[in-house]
C-alpha cells in the first residue's frame, strides 16, 4: 500500500483486546493495546530495505565502550569489546551518522574526533576500526560523562533517529547514583540506548536502568566471546528503526483514574510514572523509536460508576509523533471501552490478553523479589516466590524464562510450584536471570 | 477480547442518516456530527414506499375468494372480503398451522381461553402514554425520520453528550468529556407507514438493541393492499445477534414484498419468508468477513434470532413464527375477548403443551425463556409456523418481542396496554406498549409493531 503522506513512516496499526462488560457497580477496566508497526526498515530480522535512490538514512548511532581498568581482567574483554564495537560498524549503513566514545572516569572520543560525528562509508569504517586498536584499559567508571558525551555528539546531526550502544563491565563507581540519574534525566526523550553488561562485575539494576531510561533493551553478555553477534544484531535492530519519539497518548473521561499504563511485550516496562500532560485529560507515555515491530501495552483505569445498560468511552488510546511545527501526528488509535450489563458470563469472564499480561508482569516481579530474598538470605521466602515464578513461567508457556529459572532452582513440580533453592548458583545464571526476568512471551495461539 | 474497530456493515449510505452531511465511502461516523454509520441500520429505501393509494379503486367484488387451501375460522361466513384468487399453495399445509389446531388463537371468538373476561377499560390500563415517548429515556435518540427537519441539523461541532450535557461527541459517538456513548441509531427506531408503525427500543437494561424490525405496504396482484410487519429478537448469547435481528426481518420482508404482489397465497408467502430469513441468518455464520474477532466471552456460535410477522391482505390476516416472538389480536370492540395468535417455541410452552407442567409453574420455572426454535446455522431444524385467520371484526394486530409480552403475557393483559384508538395511531399505539415496558423495568430490548385490521381493507376506513 502506497502511503504518499511521509515516506518511510511505517504504518501503525493499535488493536485493543479487553473485556468491556462490567458487573453492576464495576469500575476497573483493563485493557491490552497492542501496537504493531509494518513497512519500516527490517525484513525478516534483518537490516535489509529498499531505499528510494538518492536519498540518505536519517540515524546517527554512538557507541560506549567500557576501556575502565577492569577491561583487561582477563584481557579477552577489552579484545572482544574491539572485535564487537567493529562488527557493530560493519553493520552500519551507509550514511549512517556515528562516533565512538571510549569510557572510563571520563568520556573520550575514540572516533572521529573534535566533538563530530563521521558519515559511514568504506573509508570511514576503516578509520573508525584502526582507531579501536588504540583502545585501551585503564580508569575507572563515570557512565553519566559517557551518556552526556554521547547526547552532545549525537544532537550535532540533523536526523530523525538518535541512538547509542553501551557497554560496561563494571558498577559505576567514579561518580554518584544521582549523577548517572542526572544524566539520564539529561539524556532521556533526546536518544535511545542498548545496554550492555559483560562478564558478571556490574550491577544488574545499573545496566537495566540505563536501557529503561533511555527506551532500550538491557542484556547480560556473560561470554566476551559473544558480543560480537550481540552487537551485530543490536546495530541491525538500531538500523532498522524508522521512527522516533513515538508516545503512547492516553486520553480519559472526567472523573476517570489511570491506575498503571506498562508495556507488557516484548518486556515488562512500567510507563505509569512517565506521563506527560499533552492537553485537556490526555498524556504521553514514551515509547522511543519503532521499526517493524510489535509491542503490548496494558492500560488499566478506574472508571465513574454508571448504570446497567451503559457505555462508556474508558480511554482512547493513540500513537503520536511530533511533528517539525510542534503539534503531533496520530499514527494510529483504539478504543478502551466499558460496558455495564447484568450478564454474569459477560461480565466475570476476564480477557485472556490480560489475564496472560498480568501473569507475566507477576512472573517478572517474582521474580526480582525471589532473587532479592536469597541474596539477602531469606531462602523461604525466595523458595516461595522463585517457586512461583516456575508455576508462572510454566502455565505461561514462557520457556526461556523457565529455563533460566532451572538454573537457580531445582525443580519438583513446576505445576504446582514446588522449587528447591540450588546450593550453588553461578554469578552469570543468577544476573541472566534478574537481567532478563522482564522478558515476556505473548499469548499462546 | 473485542476489538473496537469494527467495519461498517454492508450499507452504503449516501448522506449522514443524522444530519444529512454527505458521506464518503468508507467513513466508520459522520464528519459534521459524528453520528455512528456502522449502527445505522440497512438502508430502508428499499421498503420506503408510502403506502399504496387509496382511491377507491379496489376491484368491484366479482369473482369468489375462494382460497382452496387457506384456512378459515370456522364460523366467519365466506364474504368477499378480497377479490383474490389464490393459487394452490401446496406446501403451505405440510408445515401450517391451521386455526383449529391452534388453541386459544382464532380471533373470531369463542373458543378462546379466558374469553370470558371483557377486556379492561383501555384508557384506565394505560399506565405511560406520552405522545413524545422521546423524552422519557435519558438515552433516548431522537430518530432523524421524526424529529423536527430544524433539529435534524445542528451545526456541525455543537452536538453536546445527552449524559453530562457539558462536552461535545468525538467522532466515534462518544463524549469528549465524560466518556459516554452516545444514542446509536438502534437504540430507538421508529417507523410509520399508513397502515402500520412499528417502534424499538434498547431498553433501559441492555447496552444495544438486538432487537430488529420491518415494516412495509405493498398491493396483491389485484390492486388491494397487502400490510407487512416482521420483528426479531437476537438470541444474545450467540455472537452478532444484533446483525442476525436486522438480517432476518430485512430478508423476510423483502421475500414477502417479492412474492405477495406476484399472487402467492399470504400465507405461502409467510412461510417462504421464513425460510428466506434463515438463509440470511445462516450466510452471517459463514461470512468470516463479518465475524467480530477476539469476542470476549461470548461461544462463538452462529448468529441468531427469533421472527415473528404478520401479513394483512385480502381480508386475511397471516401470522408466522420461529421462537417466542409473539402475535396478539385485540379487537377494537373491547368487549369481543383478545388473543395471542402465536404459539412459543418455548421450553415453557413445551412442558405446558406436554402436559408436565401446568402455565404458572412452566412461566415460573427459570428455563421458562429458553427458546427452542430459532433461526440460525445451528438451529436443529428449522420449523416455520404459520396460522391465517379470517377476523370478522376490526381491530389491531401487535407483533411484538418478549422486552413486551413479559410485561403484558395474556392476551387481556396486553389488551388492557393497547390504547383505544390505537387503529387510527399505530405509531402512537406502539409507542405506549414500547413505553408500558420501559415502566415495567425495560429489562430487555422491546420492539412493537402495530397492523390494524379493518374489514374493508381498500377502504378509506383502513388508514
Amino acid at each position: 500500500m502506497a502511503n504518499f503522506s511521509k515516506s518511510n513512516v511505517p504504518q501503525f496499526s493499535v488493536e485493543v483486546y479487553q473485556n468491556e462488560y462490567l458487573p453492576e457497580g464495576g469500575r476497573e477496566v483493563n485493557a491490552i493495546v497492542t501496537v504493531t508497526s509494518t513497512g519500516g526498515g527490517t525484513v525478516g530480522g534483518t537490516a535489509v530495505r529498499a531505499y528510494a535512490a538518492g536519498s540518505t538514512p536519517d540515524a546517527a548511532v554512538a557507541i560506549m565502550v567500557d576501556c575502565s581498568g577492569s577491561m583487561d581482567y582477563p584481557p579477552t574483554k577489552m579484545r572482544n569489546a574491539r572485535d564487537a564495537t567493529a562488527a557493530a560498524i560493519d553493520t552500519l549503513r551507509d550514511g549512517v551518522h556515528f562516533a565512538i566514545i571510549g569510557g572510563t572516569h571520563v568520556a573520550k572520543e575514540v572516533y572521529p574526533g573534535g566533538g563530530q560525528l563521521a558519515v559511514a562509508d568504506d573509508r570511514t569504517r576503516d578509520q573508525a576500526k584502526q582507531a579501536l586498536r588504540k583502545l585501551s584499559a585503564g580508569g575507572g567508571t563515570a557512565i553519566g560523562t559517557w551518556l552526556k558525551l554521547a547526547d552532545r555528539l549525537l544532537a550535532s546531526a540533523d536526523v530523525s533517529i538518535r541512538h547509542g550502544i553501551l557497554l560496561t563491565d563494571g558498577r559505576n563507581e567514579h561518580e554518584s547514583p544521582e549523577d548517572l540519574k542526572a544524566a539520564l534525566d539529561a539524556c532521556a526523550g533526546r536518544y535511545t540506548c542498548d545496554a550492555r553488561g559483560v562478564g558478571t562485575d556490574w550491577e544488574v539494576k545499573e545496566v537495566t536502568g540505563i536501557a529503561s531510561a533511555l527506551l532500550g533493551t538491557a542484556d547480560i553478555v556473560a561470554d566476551p566471546a559473544g558480543l560480537a553477534a550481540d552487537f551485530t544484531q543490536m546495530m541491525e535492530a538500531a538500523m532498522g528503526k524508522e521512527v522516533a519519539d513515538v508516545a503512547l497518548r492516553l486520553w480519559t473521561p472526567v472523573g476517570t483514574e489511570i491506575k498503571f499504563v506498562k508495556q507488557v511485550a516484548p518486556t515488562v516496562e512500567e510507563l505509569t510514572s512517565r506521563r506527560t500532560e499533552a492537553g485537556p485529560r490526555a498524556g504521553d507515555y514514551p515509547t522511543g523509536s519503532w521499526g517493524d515491530e510489535s509491542r503490548d501495552y496494558h492500560v488499566c483505569v478506574q472508571v465513574p460508576n454508571a448504570d446497567l445498560g451503559q457505555e462508556m468511552l474508558a480511554a482512547r488510546v493513540s500513537l503520536v509523533v511530533p511533528q517539525s511545527d510542534g503539534g503531533v501526528q496520530t499514527l494510529s488509535q483504539g478504543l478502551v471501552r466499558a460496558v455495564w450489563t447484568d450478564d454474569m458470563a459477560a461480565s466475570t469472564s476476564i480477557n485472556p490478553q490480560v489475564a496472560h499480561y498480568t501473569g507475566q508482569a507477576e512472573l517478572a516481579q517474582v521474580i526480582q523479589q525471589g532473587l532479592e530474598a536469597r541474596k539477602a538470605g531469606d531462602m523461604d521466602g525466595a523458595t516461595a516466590k522463585l517457586g512461583r515464578a516456575v508455576q508462572l513461567a510454566a502455565a505461561s508457556g514462557n520457556e526461556d524464562t523457565a529455563k533460566l529459572l532451572a538454573k537457580v532452582v531445582d525443580v519438583e513440580d513446576a505445576a504446582t510450584g514446588t522449587v528447591r533453592l540450588k546450593a550453588k548458583v553461578e554469578d552469570a545464571d543468577e544476573m541472566t536471570l534478574e537481567t532478563r526476568s522482564t522478558k515476556t512471551v505473548r499469548v499462546k495461539k | 477480547m473485542s476489538q473496537m474497530r469494527q467495519l461498517t456493515e454492508g450499507a452504503e449510505m449516501s448522506s449522514c442518516p443524522s444530519c444529512e452531511e454527505p458521506l464518503e465511502s468508507g467513513d466508520l461516523y459522520c464528519g459534521a456530527c459524528g453520528f455512528d454509520l456502522s449502527a445505522a441500520p440497512e438502508p430502508v429505501s428499499a421498503d420506503d414506499h408510502p403506502t399504496i393509494a387509496i382511491n377507491g379503486a379496489a376491484p368491484q367484488g366479482g369473482s369468489a375468494p375462494q382460497a382452496p387451501q387457506a384456512p378459515q375460522a370456522p364460523e366467519v361466513p365466506q364474504e368477499p372480503a378480497a377479490s383474490v384468487q389464490w393459487p394452490e399453495a401446496p406446501d403451505a399445509s405440510t408445515s401450517t398451522h391451521h386455526p383449529g389446531e391452534l388453541r386459544g388463537t382464532d380471533s373470531s371468538g369463542g373458543e378462546l381461553p379466558g374469553a370470558g373476561a371483557p377486556a379492561a377499560e383501555p384508557a384506565a390500563a394505560v399506565r405511560f402514554d406520552h405522545p413524545q415517548g422521546a423524552d422519557e429515556y435519558a438515552l433516548q435518540a431522537p430518530d432523524p425520520r421524526t424529529v423536527a427537519p430544524a433539529a435534524a441539523t445542528p451545526p456541525a461541532g455543537t452536538k453536546l453528550c445527552v449524559a453530562c450535557r457539558t462536552g461535545t461527541v468525538d467522532q466515534d459517538g462518544y463524549c469528549e468529556h465524560c466518556g459516554h456513548a452516545q444514542p446509536r441509531e438502534r437504540d430507538h427506531m421508529e417507523r410509520e407507514l399508513d397502515a402500520v408503525a412499528a417502534v424499538s427500543d434498547r431498553g433501559l437494561r441492555h447496552h444495544r438493541n438486538e432487537d430488529a424490525f420491518a415494516v412495509s405496504a405493498t398491493a396483491l396482484p389485484d390492486g388491494s393492499p397487502a400490510v407487512v410487519a416482521i420483528v426479531c429478537d437476537g438470541v444474545s448469547s450467540a455472537t452478532r445477534p444484533d446483525e442476525a435481528s436486522a438480517a432476518a426481518s430485512q430478508a423476510a420482508n423483502e421475500s414477502l414484498l417479492a412474492s405477495l404482489p406476484r399472487g402467492t397465497h399470504p400465507q405461502q408467502a409467510m412461510h417462504d419468508a421464513i425460510i428466506a430469513a434463515s438463509d440470511a441468518v445462516n450466510s452471517l455464520a459463514q461470512d468470516p468477513a463479518h465475524a467480530r474477532e477476539h469476542d470476549p466471552h461470548r461461544h462463538q456460535n452462529a448468529p441468531a434470532c427469533t421472527l415473528v410477522g404478520s401479513v394483512i391482505a385480502g381480508g386475511l390476516l397471516v401470522v408466522g413464527w420461529v421462537g417466542d416472538s409473539r402475535v396478539y389480536w385485540v379487537p377494537e370492540d373491547r368487549t369481543a375477548p383478545a388473543a395471542r395468535l402465536t404459539e412459543d417455541d418455548s421450553w415453557a410452552a413445551q412442558m405446558v403443551a406436554a402436559g408436565l407442567m401446568n402455565e404458572e409453574e412452566a412461566y415460573a420455572d427459570e428455563r421458562a425463556h429458553a427458546i427452542t426454535g430459532w433461526l440460525g446455522a445451528d438451529a436443529y431444524e428449522l420449523e416455520p409456523h404459520t396460522a391465517s385467520f379470517k377476523p370478522d371484526r376490526a381491530g389491531v394486530v401487535v407483533v411484538c418481542t418478549d422486552g413486551l409480552w413479559n410485561y403484558a403475557e395474556g392476551a387481556a393483559e396486553m389488551a388492557a396496554v393497547v390504547p383505544a384508538d390505537a387503529a387510527e395511531r399505530p405509531l402512537h399505539c406502539a409507542q405506549v406498549l414500547v413505553g408500558h415496558a420501559l415502566d415495567g423495568g425495560g429489562h430487555d430490548n422491546v420492539t412493537v409493531a402495530v397492523l390494524p385490521f379493518s374489514l374493508t381493507p381498500q377502504g378509506a376506513g383502513s388508514a
